[in-house]
């Protein structure tokens, strides 16, 4: 299976020679994340700067275009400025699990990456059941909002957490429903094979199509984005349950939120717009490597995320749990019976 | 009918896909923005910046130690001590010092002066790295006036026909 298996075989053959071979697979394991990981952070830093860039261009502004040409290096300028500040410490937090919060944040989201393919093969566990892990990964995100509203011990951080943790368990719910249907479709919990069974179509060009929308704005709340981000809510609020964080936790924090946002877009392409599928299987799109097509998915449904922040203006905390409770989940409710019929009728996939 | 409609426009996400497009003109419109330290924005020859203490052609100090910017300084930021100059007992400044951390620059200090001895000049772009290097003394002042003469002599002149 292409490039990730080469790769181990190649370090297990190498190494093999000096050490001994469960030594040699986890050393090919461990320099095999830590490089996934390094390119996922620097790709963010850069999509970091391109969704400052996109609210910039809709306000008529330039954006940062300071540090390094066209501000390619803002995100670097911003990363050691964070580094660089004093942390500081409430002096009633609960001080373990105020420093251990943001790590499991960032942890997290970044764990939940171990299934997704970014390309045909190139996924660290090409396990049965990605989407549950997925789900629950993506559940357990909560408590990194939780414990770190709580041990603030700040009564603002803990009732934004208290919000945001309500949010993202109410958003969770449809998105599940959501992902059900596309399962009926796909017949798989394998997100390879969700992507395989796209090859003659889209799920997004299929009666799947307001589900897409569902999903996408679902995740826009879960991951608290405008127009959901009434707990930060900068122009009014502070930062919402990060309200007692400086430095580096702040940065963590912050980072797990990008990852996370980045997450659900490469989702929304595994499960809609057919991974690292071209958009039509003719001949010069089909020698593109799947990782570009990939990768072209991932930054235009960023992009789409972006300039939702651009033009759509803040929920209230009762229309955003109006939307997620009453059109949301029974939309998607009905639309995973309506799916199941269709399966039943005319077969999985698109037509 | 009409709800129909309503119902048709929520379903297709209408408000936004307009909205999405809006955006996107925007997108593309040329930036409103003035490229700051590369591009500069008009200033009037009203323009309240740093303070300087200006001389006369002659290169005499203008300042007379009068006093009366220290009394008129709504923020106090202004220190005078006059006495007799050593070489022909004129009345001059001994200590002439401005807190730039109080002023609020509202300009009444060169309105005060009899012979325009204070102004504020053109200059914005005074940021020090220290508290202590805002605290202007007299050597200080002069030489923005020395500095920056040119540019307030001519806004003394453009704006002299509204006075």
């Amino acid at each position: 299976m292409a490039l990730v298996d080469f790769y181990i075989y190649a370090c297990r053959a190498w190494l093999g020679f000096v050490l001994p071979y469960p030594w040699a697979w986890i050393l090919s394991q461990v320099t095999m994340i830590l490089v996934f990981t390094a390119v996922l952070l620097v790709m963010l830093a850069f999509l970091l700067l391109f969704d400052r860039k996109v609210w910039a261009a809709v306000q008529m502004r330039r954006g940062p275009n300071v540090v390094g040409a066209f501000g390619l290096l803002q995100s670097f300028a911003d990363f050691f400025k964070f580094m660089f500040k004093e942390p500081i410490i409430p002096s009633g937090a609960n001080k373990g699990l105020f420093l251990f919060a943001p790590f499991l944040t960032l942890t997290l989201a970044l764990a939940a990456w171990a299934v997704v393919p970014v390309a045909d093969g190139w996924v660290f566990a090409d396990i049965n059941v990605g989407v549950l892990y997925l789900l629950a990964i993506s559940s357990l995100g909560v408590y990194g909002t939780i414990i770190g509203g709580w041990a603030s011990n700040s009564k603002y951080a803990f009732l934004s957490a208290l919000r945001a943790a309500a949010q993202m368990v109410s958003y969770e719910v449809s998105i599940g429903f959501v992902i059900v249907t596309v399962l009926l479709f796909a017949g798989s919990m394998n997100l390879s094979d969700i992507v395989r069974a796209q090859t003659h179509g889209w799920f997004a060009f299929s009666i799947l199509l307001p589900m897409f929308a569902v999903f996408f704005i679902s995740a826009l709340a879960e991951t608290q984005r405008p127009p959901f981000d009434l707990l930060e809510a900068e122009s009014e609020l502070v930062a919402g349950f990060m309200v007692e964080y400086s430095s580096t936790p702040y940065l963590l924090f912050m980072i797990g939120e990008y990852v996370n946002i980045v997450l659900m877009c490469a989702l929304m392409t595994i499960f809609f717009l057919g991974g690292w599928l071209p958009p039509v299987a003719i001949w010069p799109l089909t020698a593109v490597p799947g990782i570009f097509w990939f990768l072209l998915k991932l930054v235009f449904l960023f992009f789409l995320v972006a300039m939702v922040k651009a033009f759509v203006p803040r929920y209230r905390y009762d229309q955003l749990m109006r939307l997620g409770w009453k059109v949301f989940l029974p939309l998607s409710l009905a639309w995973v019976v309506l799916t199941a019929g269709w399966v039943m009728l005319f077969g999985r996939g698109t037509m | 009918m009409k709800t129909l409609r309503r119902i048709v426009r929520q379903a297709t996400l209408w408000e936004f896909v307009t909205g999405f497009f809006l955006a996107l003109r925007y997108f593309f419109a040329p930036k409103a923005t003035v490229n700051y330290p590369y591009e500069r924005g008009p200033l009037s020859p009203r323009f309240r910046g740093e303070h300087a203490l200006r001389r006369y052609e002659s290169g005499e100090e203008r300042c007379i130690s009068c006093k009366l910017c220290e009394a008129v300084c709504p923020a106090q930021a202004i220190t005078i001590e006059g006495g007799p100059r050593a070489d022909d007992g004129s009345r001059r400044t001994v200590r002439y010092e401005i807190d730039m951390t109080k002023c609020i620059y509202c300009g009444f200090c060169q309105e005060a002066c009899p012979v325009d001895a204070i102004v504020e000049g053109p200059n914005f772009e005074f940021s020090t790295e220290t508290r202590e290097e805002l605290f202007f003394d007299k050597s200080k002042l002069l030489d923005n006036g020395d500095r920056w003469e040119s540019e307030i002599s001519r806004n003394i002149a453009k704006d002299a026909p509204y006075r």
